[in-house]
């Protein structure tokens, strides 16, 4: 399956798991929202260039502003991350192995301990973001910071999940292929 | 000039950057002040016939309540025939003509039309409802949409060809005028963002005798919007505010927002004629004001 291919079915896996089955469960609480769509974004390849993390985050977010109807909100949070994602990876990497070898970030490509931080940065930044344009138009500070723990907390829980239980196929990268 | 260049090459993907999140921002705060953005209408269309096949699969499990409320719709209407009552006279029994409406003199002022609801949400701060009738199924801007029970869910707040997005009540932006059933003292219906159960009614005066269990209409005075006398919901909780004095109620709504399935669009045919009116009026007391001055 090529890249792309596999890229283009994990989009609309994302988005229908973010606006039917996540955005439809009745909330256990006004803090807890689970968002999970993002990942998306986090397991782009490594060769995808800058700009084009940038255009493929401003789309992924704002399919789903069209979907819930915050036209820009999380287009915004999602083109933060796409930026700050390649200097994390440049951070978090032993740069001539990882990168070279595997085909997407992964924990089995980074290392659980990177790997971790790699996902926890950007879901404290993507929420964080969302959350703060939110509270720009309404809210109270402690709401904000509550709203931004508990939301990356059920964030990170599901991102973890997601990663125990489907195991990508994390071929080595030939230098034929 | 070729430093410019240099410039903008070495820096062209935090520029890119910059660009697009301007975008989305742009996009984000012009929407909040004029309920619509770019592609709006268009990105409707498409959600909206993805929502469509996700709500045919949904239905499914609402089948049981919702045939059981239809029932009970039914079984009101049915006990408003006219044939079901008698007009006893002195002299014999007059059994009044089933025609319901007397041909002289009456002038139609709302007209319902059904729709089905596609997407609902009820977690945000600002909540909307797509449903599926749009501007070619005579849906425009501003028209109140009310549950299969009659009561309030929200305003029309955007319309494309054959979706529009309603918002909900549960919007904090939205507010509604409403009243007391017992004392017709009016007051401000409002959501706190927090808890989808429960509305918040505002400025309803300490003199007022409200207790638990209260009816509240909507208002005869917002006749632009929903027709008076509908049922909004029950007083749950009574506080009073500090600052003015007036009461604080929370409203427990006389609709279950998380499964609306079914809804009625109410077209208010004097509608133009109304805010018009409206309108002229503020404009000629301005006029005067001017001159007076």
């Amino acid at each position: 399956m090529s890249d792309l291919f596999r890229n283009i079915i994990r989009f609309a896996l994302f988005i229908g798991i973010q606006v039917y089955v996540l955005d439809n469960i009745p909330p256990l609480n006004r803090f807890i929202i689970p968002i999970i769509y993002y990942l998306f974004i986090l397991w782009l390849p490594f060769s995808v260039s800058r700009f084009w993390l940038l255009i493929a985050g401003f789309i992924t977010g704002l399919t789903i502003d069209y979907f819930v109807m915050t036209p820009g909100l999380h287009a915004a949070a999602c083109v933060l991350i796409a930026y700050v994602r390649p200097f994390l990876i440049n951070i978090l990497t032993p740069k001539d192995t990882a990168d070279f070898n595997y085909r997407e970030p992964s924990a089995k490509a980074m290392g659980w301990a990177p790997y971790g931080v790699y996902v926890l940065v950007l879901t404290l930044l993507h929420n964080g973001y969302l959350v703060f344009l939110e509270w720009l138009q309404f809210g109270s500070f402690i709401d904000f910071l509550v709203k931004v723990l508990s939301t990356s907390a059920i964030s990170l829980l599901l991102i973890f999940t997601a990663e125990i239980i489907f195991p990508r196929k994390m071929k080595f990268r030939t230098n034929v292929a | 000039m070729r430093n410019v260049i240099l410039f903008i090459r070495r820096y062209s993907t935090f520029i890119s950057f910059l660009v697009l999140q301007f975008i989305a921002l742009s996009f984000l705060f012009r929407y909040n002040k004029y309920h619509r953005v770019t592609f709006l209408g268009m990105a409707n269309e498409i959600t909206g016939r993805f929502n469509t096949q996700y709500d045919k699969i949904d239905d499914y499990f609402h089948l049981r309540e919702e045939n059981a409320r239809v029932h009970k719709m039914n079984d009101s209407l049915l006990n408003l025939l006219r044939s079901d009552f008698i007009i006893p006279d002195t002299s014999k029994i007059l059994v009044r003509d089933t025609i319901s409406y007397d041909t002289t003199g009456r002038i139609r002022k709302y007209y319902w039309r059904e729709a089905k609801v596609v997407a609902n949400s009820t977690v945000n701060e600002k909540n909307y409802i797509q449903i599926s009738r749009g501007a070619n199924q005579g849906i425009k801007d501003n028209m109140p949409v009310v549950s299969s029970e009659g009561s309030p869910v929200g305003i029309v707040a955007n319309v494309s060809a054959n979706f529009s997005q309603v918002m909900s009540l549960l919007h904090v932006q939205r507010t509604t005028s409403v009243m007391m059933k017992k004392s017709r003292n009016t007051g401000r219906l409002e959501w706190d963002g927090k808890n989808p159960h429960f509305l918040t009614l505002r400025r309803i005066p300490k003199s007022d005798s409200v207790a638990i269990g209260d009816t509240v209409l909507t208002s005869n005075f917002q006749q632009v919007n929903f027709p008076p006398g509908l049922i909004v919901g029950t007083v749950q909780e009574i506080s009073t505010e500090k600052s003015t004095g007036d009461y604080i109620l929370k409203i427990k709504p006389a609709v279950n927002f998380q499964n609306i399935q079914q809804v009625f669009v109410i077209e208010n045919l004097f509608y133009d004629e109304q805010t018009r009116l409206d309108k002229d009026t503020r404009k000629k007391v301005e006029e005067s004001d001017k001159k007076n001055n």
